[in-house]
């Protein structure tokens, strides 16, 4: 009983193929890192995983249908001057389980002010999300990720930007989110290190799939060496 | 007192001049059908500047001109040919704009000149068509009919029901496309219902309007808004209380100088852009 099944996916990127034929399944409450090298297809396959780019070929299916994911992307395209508070921002990850109610309840709030807590940007509510700097920008989108997930949080770079402290906070709040959740949780990493710490499976990716298995598989395949040059944070 | 008189008499002029303005059967149409319109315009510029659609406002506006000329050389209802069209034309634009941007930004200009020339020759085929060609290129207050009135007002209201009861799905859909189709919103569907509301909004405001200015009525209260709102909930707001200002200043103006309707408010408008420009630089 898999919770996310990926079969033989290709997905195309700019005219050329930057995912080729790969499959790996996940149970429900897996914690997955996909690693590997840049410009290896990381960001290409989660961005098809949930559908926001078409697949060449291949599939994912998610058990039970399509799932409410939130999502961290490694960049976005949000306008300097789009007018909108760091709280709107967060809030609207719980727009997805808004239905047709206009308004958020007491328990989207509670929920928005936690994350906003943790991650230490509850001061900045008010403040207009383009004011703010990178780092602070990326940990507001952290939030309102942890917001929309409730099936599958899936975290694009989730720690570029992020000071250490914040980074270990964020890992902390990772660990105590799956517990509470059960989430599955799939996450594009450039550390190599703390993927190998924190996650349960790891996917090194270089185009097609180099290694699936469990973080402990993973050091003792020695391919986790090779990264030791590119290595961030 | 001589200024005390001058002041008197100034607002003997102005309160004869609204007296004169609300006693034609014809203005009050204008207005009501004007406001509603200004209103939706706003509301739906907010979303689409903010997703770098502005120019998708101003391509419907000259395939509804095409249509409307077409309509009045076969001599179809106006209004039941153009609004189709218009429709049509929103969704394929949407749909180039969403593929590639920079393609979608020329595939614009295109059909926009096209339409606009299309509508020209067709005007020009028929004899006396002239006046007619003018009000929907320049806007006329005077061609406001009941029914533009009975259909802005459906407009305004489903306009309103959708921000009201979807506002914060569309907030997470203009902030973040991916992110909300991640979590599950229909973002298609947000961007349809966006396209069909502001297609009909231009069909209806080019009367007042005109081709070639209603676009106006879309981006600049948006970016006057932009300019001193820190929240999307107090842009929005912004740009409709701006959207009908302008508009009942650009009415008035218009009256009392014996302007052009359309172009008094775009010009009003832009006089609250500079406005807002300068005070954003200090708040």
């Amino acid at each position: 009983m898999s919770a996310v099944s990926v079969k033989n996916v290709s997905i195309a990127y700019a005219g050329k193929r930057a995912v080729n034929g790969v499959s790996f399944e996940l149970c429900g409450g897996d914690y997955l890192a996909i690693v590997g090298e840049n410009g290896s297809g990381k960001s290409t396959l989660v961005r098809g995983i949930i559908g926001l780019l078409p697949l060449e070929s291949g599939s994912v299916i998610f058990s039970g249908g399509k799932k409410e994911t939130g999502y961290l992307p490694q960049q976005t395209k949000v306008r300097q001057d789009f007018p909108a508070s760091v709280g709107e921002v967060v809030l609207s990850g719980r727009a997805a389980c808004l239905g047709v109610s206009p308004f958020f309840s007491k328990e989207d709030k509670r929920i928005a002010n936690l994350y906003m807590d943790r991650l230490g940007i509850a001061g900045f509510k008010g403040r207009p999300y383009s004011g703010l700097s990178g780092g602070e920008q990326r940990r507001v989108l952290l939030a309102r990720a942890f917001c929309a997930a409730r099936d599958l949080l899936v975290l694009d770079e989730p720690t570029a930007g992020l000071d250490s402290v914040i980074a270990a906070e964020f890992y902390r709040l990772l660990r105590e989110f799956r517990e509470y959740t059960r989430a599955t949780v799939i996450m594009v990493s450039h550390d190599v290190d703390a993927a190998i710490a924190n996650a349960g499976k790891i996917l090194h990716i270089e185009s097609g799939v180099k290694f699936f298995g469990t973080s402990e598989e993973y050091v003792a395949s020695g391919l986790s060496e090779g990264f030791s040059g590119c290595r961030h944070g | 007192m001589p200024a005390d008189l001058a002041r008197a008499s100034a607002g003997a002029v102005m309160a004869e001049t609204l007296k004169l303005i609300f006693s034609h059967a014809f203005i009050i149409r204008a207005l009501a059908a004007g406001a509603l319109i200004s209103l939706c315009a706003a509301l739906l510029g907010v979303s689409l500047v903010l997703k770098r659609y502005s120019m998708i406002g101003d391509g419907l506006a000259h395939v509804a001109f095409g249509a409307l000329s077409l309509a009045l050389v076969t001599g179809a209802a106006p209004l039941a040919v153009s609004i189709p069209v218009v429709i049509a034309a929103a969704f394929g634009l949407l749909r180039l704009s969403e593929n590639s941007r920079i393609k979608g930004d020329a595939a614009i200009a295109l059909i926009s000149s096209l339409a606009l020339a299309a509508g020209i020759i067709a005007a020009s085929l028929k004899k006396g068509m002239n006046i007619d060609v003018y009000s929907y290129m320049f806007g006329s207050i005077l061609a406001v009919s009941p029914a533009d009135v009975r259909l802005s007002a459906l407009l305004a209201a489903a306009v309103l029901t959708l921000f009201i009861l979807f506002y914060h799905k569309i907030f997470s859909v203009t902030f973040d496309e991916d992110f909300a189709s991640a979590a599950g919103m229909g973002v298609r569907a947000y961007n349809s219902l966006l396209a069909l509301l502001t297609a009909v909004t231009i069909v209806i405001g080019m009367r007042i309007m005109g081709t070639l200015l209603i676009s106006s009525l879309i981006v600049f209260p948006a970016v006057s808004a932009m300019r001193v709102c820190r929240s999307f909930r107090s842009a929005a707001v912004t740009a409709a209380v701006i959207s009908l200002v302008c508009f009942f200043c650009g009415v008035l103006v218009s009256f009392i100088l014996s302007i052009p309707t359309g172009a008094s408010i775009v010009v009003i408008n832009a006089a609250a852009f500079a406005a807002a420009f300068v005070v954003g630089k200090f708040v």
